[in-house]
């Protein structure tokens, strides 16, 4: 199996190293070479410097066979739309784009786009533990 | 008309600026707060500070009206097909016009069906290309929701179609001569039309068909 993933920080670089252990060809494509440090000394996959969006690049990642492809730029707008020539121009099966911004992430979501917005999961996850303490005199609705 | 101009660098503040001089209703959308600040001593509460992509942000300028058009002018190719997304298939906005900044995104734009669009950089390639005399195949009109493109041609004394009449040309598939201009007359194009050298043939065709277009008309 084979995965692309465009945007080498945090996110980006946790799961090129997770996908890779658990046996997945990855390329990862960021626009800064330094973003190379993060995968660790002995990356074995393919590491491109470039823009996600630049076809050129993306076929030169081997897009065209690639089974998932993972769009983590620090850009929401970016990974909007690397995920939508990923979908419609590639064809690639398995497209996740990460999307910040709520809002932006339900409109794409509804649209059929495979959306991951961290920050709703945080408002969630935040919220839900607010109600799990049991604060006095506040009364929660779960 | 209600118009909103979202990038408020040169290109967007000058067409805000023309737009309001026609008697248009305008609301112009900046990001950045050195720009902003600037615009505002011109356009006062017809700019808003804010990220067009940002669905608050475009709500605040009255995207649900719909506007009339919403113009994508920012610097950034990415932002202007997510602001033009958003305008048209949220809000419903009828028209959209967007900035594209990097030739090489064009095809995205295409893809995401934005038109029209326009591009500084393509449009000064056309206009060279139209100045400089050894391109022997000039484009002259693009048609991009049909697909088709609009060139003009030279037949020489050298060409093979020079004395030859239209329907004994093996045109290209997906191509048609659409006219002659000979002695600064122009006639419509049709079978028993014989080509001479000295002619200018405008033809219609799919983009990608000039090569085969170039050899059937113009080499041996």
């Amino acid at each position: 199996m084979k995965a692309l993933i465009i945007g080498c920080g945090r996110v980006g670089s946790s799961i090129a190293l997770q996908l890779q252990r658990e046996g997945w060809e990855v390329v990862v494509v960021d626009e800064n070479e330094d973003a190379l440090t993060r995968l660790g000394d002995h990356w074995p996959g393919a590491f491109l410097v470039g823009q996600g969006i630049d076809t050129d690049l993306l076929r030169e990642a081997g897009i065209e066979e690639a089974d998932a492809v993972i769009a983590a730029t620090d850009g929401d707008n970016t990974n909007i739309v690397i995920g939508e020539v990923a979908q419609k121009r590639f064809d690639v099966k398995c497209v996740v784009v990460r999307v910040l911004d709520p809002a932006r992430a339900e409109f794409y979501a509804a649209r059929g786009m495979r959306i991951v917005c961290p920050t709703k999961t945080a408002i969630d996850g935040l919220a839900e533990t607010i109600r799990s303490c049991a604060v006095p005199g506040v009364r929660t609705t779960a | 008309m209600y118009v909103v101009v979202a990038g408020g660098g040169k290109v967007g503040a000058n067409v805000a600026r023309s737009l309001l001089r026609l008697g248009h209703e305008v609301t112009l959308i900046e990001q950045r707060r050195d720009r902003f600040d600037r615009l505002e001593d011109e356009f006062e509460h017809q700019v808003q500070r804010g990220d067009a992509t940002e669905l608050f942000v475009l709500e605040r300028a009255g995207l649900a009206r719909p506007p009339d058009i919403v113009l994508a002018l920012t610097g950034d190719d990415e932002d202007n097909m997510v602001i033009c997304q958003l305008a048209k298939e949220k809000y419903g906005a009828p028209k959209v016009i967007a900035r594209v900044n990097d030739p090489r995104n064009q095809a995205h734009f295409d893809l995401l069906g934005i038109s029209p669009t326009v591009c500084a950089t393509s449009s000064i390639m056309a206009l060279v290309e139209h100045e400089v005399p050894e391109h022997d195949l000039i484009h002259l009109l693009e048609l991009r929701k049909e697909n088709l493109e609009i060139v003009e041609v030279q037949i020489d004394r050298d060409s093979p179609s020079a004395g030859k009449r239209v329907e004994t040309l093996e045109l290209p598939e997906g191509s048609r001569l659409i006219s002659v201009m000979r002695n600064g007359q122009a006639e419509i194009a049709v079978g028993s039309t014989m080509l001479e050298a000295g002619d200018q043939v405008l033809a219609i065709l799919e983009p990608g068909k000039e090569d085969e277009l170039r050899r059937v008309l113009l080499r041996t």
